[in-house]
């Protein structure tokens, strides 16, 4: 059990500071720590100019989403990456635990992913001056961990089907473009096509972003149980699908030898 | 005459290049639909928003921003992982010839993002394809393009030193789509925005495109391009003297 936890979390935090470029200040804060209020501040305008709906509207939406941005590539390339620096056969090889191994990786992608978007509401406030009761923030940001743990599940999914093709980015990136177009970011979902009103039901961020909503509108954690159960259940499901794939894969590209071939 | 023949025979070669990556064609095909659904959903959804015309082309353009936004600031560092940057540098060709072509070929990849989106917009949405003036419209795109490849090739030479160029210009992306007028009109923006926006060219590569499309004065954009190209490339060619001796003397071409 300790070499359980000694792999899932020293293991963990290794492999995200060895596999991520980015982990550098100079990547790091342009592109995950600003990226939010931008893409915020790009929603915000876009919405005014169709007179959608209100800032703070827009603020939320992108925020939660945002936390997709670090848990897609972040999930993706914590697989991907070992390919690219050559480790991944040897990781694949050590007798460790599979899910201390990967979910060990999970965890600091889901902590950066809620840090991610605690910026975009940070940014929100002080460009758009979007204000919610402070009595809201503890559950706002309980909402914002479970968005972040549903994408790190996603991210799990797009890190598996990483191991049976090349360019993660390319996955992550279309993901992601699912996420902002189908969960309610940017377009109510009742102005939504009734089939991807449907489709977002299932995806990760669209409850969590109604139940932000809510709260930052001064509702409080009682009501909105239950989108914020079905954001947990939702990213357990991915989660619990995305390890149950990296294994089948794993199991493949060994018998196969195709591991670093993809 | 050399230079225009190394400026084309670069372009070709690096527009090919560039056709053939999956990476780049999802960011100019794939990426400006995206883009384009979220307009034309927001849009439609209320009776005061622009028209779809609108939308469809400055998703568009979004576009080819995006391909210069994602790649064109870490040019000079691709050169410097496919471990040729030192042989360019040495070679007896300006540096700004062998760099100018391939920022443009990045722009220019976003022309697949016009004809995507305009297709897309037409299939699924009807967006009305109605070009007011044909030929100033195909004039228009590769002006904007060759003005937002050298605005590329500025970032490239103002990047030459800086390891982290790519993820810095591509930070780039969503400010320059605000303020550019690409989706949303400057009028909106705060009064300060506008001088930076006049400085930049997809504000009138913008502006040439959509008017040559919509209706409007195409001459004044068109001009406006031709000129911001010029001062960009100058620009271009001042840093990148000074960076590449700067690189030199430091002995930090090839560092990654």
């Amino acid at each position: 059990m300790r070499t359980w936890f000694r792999i899932f979390f020293i293991g963990g935090v290794i492999s995200f500071r060895a596999l991520f470029s980015w982990i550098r200040p100079s990547v790091y804060i342009p592109t995950l720590l600003l990226g939010p209020t931008t893409q915020i501040l790009f929603f915000a305008y876009l919405g005014r100019t169709a007179h959608l709906k209100s800032d703070s509207w827009f603020v939320v939406g992108n925020a939660v989403q945002s936390a997709s941005l670090a848990a897609l590539f972040g999930m993706g390339f914590a697989i991907d990456g070992e390919r690219w620096t050559q480790t991944l056969s040897a990781v694949l090889a050590t007798p460790a635990n599979r899910a201390a191994l990967f979910l060990g990786r999970a965890l600091p992608v889901l902590v950066n992913a809620a840090v991610v978007a605690s910026t975009g509401f940070v940014g929100g406030a002080l460009l758009l001056g979007f204000r919610m009761p402070w009595s809201s923030v503890p559950t706002l940001a309980l909402l914002v961990l479970l968005a972040s743990f549903a994408c790190t599940g996603l991210g799990m999914l797009v890190g598996a089907v990483g191991l049976r093709m090349r360019d993660v980015p390319i996955i992550a990136n279309l993901t992601m473009a699912v996420l902002l177009i189908f969960c309610g970011v940017n377009v109510p979902l009742d102005k939504l096509p009734h089939w991807m009103h449907m489709t977002a039901e299932g995806l990760p961020v669209t409850h969590a972003i109604d139940a932000a909503r809510r709260v930052a509108a001064g509702a409080s954690l009682g009501s909105v149980e239950t989108p914020a159960l079905t954001e947990l259940g939702l990213g357990a499901v991915y989660l619990l699908v995305g390890f149950m794939l990296l294994r089948l894969f794993e199991l493949q590209g060994r018998r196969h030898g195709t591991l670093d071939r993809a | 005459m050399k230079a225009a023949r190394i400026f084309w025979t670069g372009f070709v070669l690096h527009f090919k290049n560039l056709s053939a990556s999956p990476f780049m064609m999802t960011t100019a095909a794939i990426w400006p639909l995206v883009y384009a659904t979220l307009a034309f959903l927001m849009f439609r959804a209320t009776h005061q928003a622009p028209s779809l015309l609108y939308a469809a082309l400055g998703a568009a353009v979004m576009g080819i921003w995006s391909t210069t936004a994602t790649s064109a600031g870490g040019a000079i560092q691709q050169q410097r992982w496919w471990g040729i940057l030192e042989i360019l540098v040495a070679a007896p060709t300006r540096l700004i010839l062998v760099l100018a072509p391939i920022t443009v070929a990045i722009a220019a990849i976003g022309v697949y993002s016009i004809g995507s989106t305009l297709l897309w917009g037409r299939l699924l949405f009807g967006v009305p394809l109605h070009v007011s003036h044909p030929l100033l419209f195909a004039v228009s795109i590769p002006a904007a393009v060759l003005s937002i490849g050298l605005l590329g090739l500025l970032l490239a030479s103002t990047f030459v030193l800086y390891r982290s160029a790519s993820h810095l210009s591509q930070a780039l992306e969503y400010p320059i789509w605000t303020i550019t007028g690409m989706l949303i009109p400057l009028s909106l923006l705060p009064g300060w925005v506008g001088p930076i926006a006049w400085a930049l060219a997809p504000t009138w590569g913008m502006r040439a495109v959509r008017r040559a499309a919509i209706g409007g004065d195409v001459g004044t954009p068109l001009l406006v391009c031709a000129a911001l190209s010029v001062a960009y490339t100058i620009l271009a060619a001042l840093l990148l003297h000074h960076f590449e001796r700067l690189a030199r003397d430091r002995a930090t071409l090839s560092l990654t």
